[in-house]
């Protein structure tokens, strides 16, 4: 069994609840085990990087540092923590008079970051570590026919982090297909969703939050499937706003990929969280048998 | 003796850390604003701002909602043809409003920002009411409606945290940001 370390990221431990549920499921199920960072703090968001940059990564180092004492790449299931902790450490590594001046702050915690592990998104873990080959042994209830949108958002895929495609990626269509489910053409896939505006300009929010529910709903999609809990929440909890405001009436349920996942791998859906939607996904399940 | 700097050379230097060429570069192709998504919302878009930095419109600049009307999500960084990375520069601006306290002229965003910063001193984490009660009434009387209501049900579904969590370690957290900014008192 292969060991990461485990950043959950702060909206995990409730807004969240049923990604943190449905990602340590799946995890073990496929013979991943996440460890969870004891002390955790929160990554900084976007709001850190507003006030200063060099407090945002000190933040981030912190988490790094604590991994690094593991000895474990670092695992979260968040694209937000995810591009905050990736390029910190790019950050750090690259420049080493920021990396000695974030120490200096962090010898008050008794850490030191050296830039030894890496920081991976959980989706890129199970792709890739695991493995498509490997996952398809190991479903039991293909979802067969369900139609999903495959929702990438913005952080997982840029800034670039290597040389993966952000253009075209395919990860997330490639698991939807391993799994038996039908990945539905969806063109905003990669569009942002709004998510960091919702408080602080909730009009641009929803027009960004309409554009993908409208696009989805476009091509057939009976759910859309998220990589991350700001997505998730965005596009889900607000769908109400959104109707209100441009007078539809969609009623898409958003799941996190790790549900379908689990779904698919025989998970009983109330231990990877299904239920706790605000949209209930209940109807669009039962034809697949979930 | 002293130089100055002018504003474009001042937004240029905040392109700190960041792998990326400077607001010089800029070909004004517009390519940034045809990516952004929130551009709709924008007093000025993305490309237009970067020929005010330039003309040193400084005043116009720092009045404008664009930066923080941004949502921080890339798309006009990965595309700029230049290797101009037109998000970090929104953050920059963001933070030299800050710095500069212009940040009263402009709605919300620095306010959350700053908000969300005590939160994480305090804390070490985040606490999702914390930063959004503030501004339930700032969306209008459905708008308000419509959060209580979205708030009901992610209660009754228990995904409403009730109380912040703090980490154990959080005094030297504490100790720690103090180290890189003195917020939130002495630590």
């Amino acid at each position: 069994m292969k060991a990461y370390s485990y950043f959950p990221g702060c909206s995990l431990e409730r807004m969240a609840a049923s990604y943190r549920l449905s990602a340590a499921e799946t995890a073990r199920a496929l013979g991943v085990e996440l460890r969870e960072l004891e002390d955790w703090n929160c990554c900084g968001a976007t709001a850190y990087f507003h006030i200063d940059e060099l407090l945002a990564a000190t933040l981030c180092a912190r988490n790094l540092a604590m991994a690094e004492q593991e000895g474990l790449d670092l695992v979260t299931p968040c694209s937000g923590c995810f591009k905050n902790m990736y390029f910190t450490r790019a950050h750090l590594r690259e420049d080493p008079d920021l990396a000695e001046h974030v120490n200096t702050a962090l010898a008050e915690d008794g850490l030191q970051f050296r830039g030894t592990v890496q920081v991976r998104h959980l989706i890129e873990v199970l792709v890739q570590d695991v493995g498509l080959p490997e996952i398809k042994k190991r479903v039991t209830h293909p979802l067969r026919g369900l139609r999903v949108a495959p929702y990438y958002g913005c952080q997982i895929l840029r800034p670039r982090k290597g040389r993966e495609d952000d253009e075209q990626p395919r990860f997330f269509e490639d698991l939807l297909t391993t799994i038996g489910a039908s990945p539905v053409d969806f063109p905003l896939r990669d569009r942002c969703c709004g998510g960091s505006l919702i408080v602080t300009h909730r009009q641009a929010a929803l027009s960004m939050a309409y554009a993908l529910l409208q696009d989805a709903i476009d091509h057939e999609a009976e759910v859309i499937a998220t990589v991350c809990p700001l997505c998730q929440v965005n596009l889900e909890c607000y769908q109400r706003h959104v109707n209100r405001t441009f007078g539809t009436n969609f009623g898409l349920p958003v799941l996190y990929f790790t549900q379908l996942l689990g779904l698919a791998l025989g998970i009983p859906s109330q231990r990877l969280g299904i239920g706790k939607e605000l949209i209930s996904p209940a109807p669009v399940l039962a034809r697949v048998g979930g | 003796m002293a130089r100055t700097l002018t504003f474009e050379q001042e937004i240029a230097n905040l392109f700190y850390a960041m792998d990326s060429n400077p607001v010089q570069a800029c070909i004004q192709c517009g390519i940034c604003s045809g990516t952004c998504p929130a551009v709709a919302f924008m007093q000025h878009s993305p490309r237009a701002i970067i020929a005010m930095i330039r003309a040193g419109q400084k005043k116009a600049v720092l009045a404008s909602n664009t930066y923080w009307a941004c949502a921080s999500c890339y798309a006009c960084s990965v595309k700029c043809p230049q290797g101009i990375d037109v998000a970090a520069m929104m953050y920059g601006l963001k933070r030299y409003s800050l710095w500069r306290n212009h940040y009263r002229t402009v709605p919300l965003g620095a306010d959350f920002s700053r908000r969300f910063v005590r939160l994480i001193t305090k804390y070490g984490r985040s606490y999702e009411p914390g930063l959004a009660a503030p501004y339930v009434l700032r969306h209008g009387f459905r708008g308000l409606l419509d959060e209580i209501r979205t708030a009901l049900g992610l209660l009754r579904k228990g995904r409403l945290p009730l109380l912040p969590h703090r980490i154990k370690r959080a005094e030297s957290l504490r100790r720690v940001i103090w180290q890189i900014l003195p917020v939130g008192g002495r630590a």
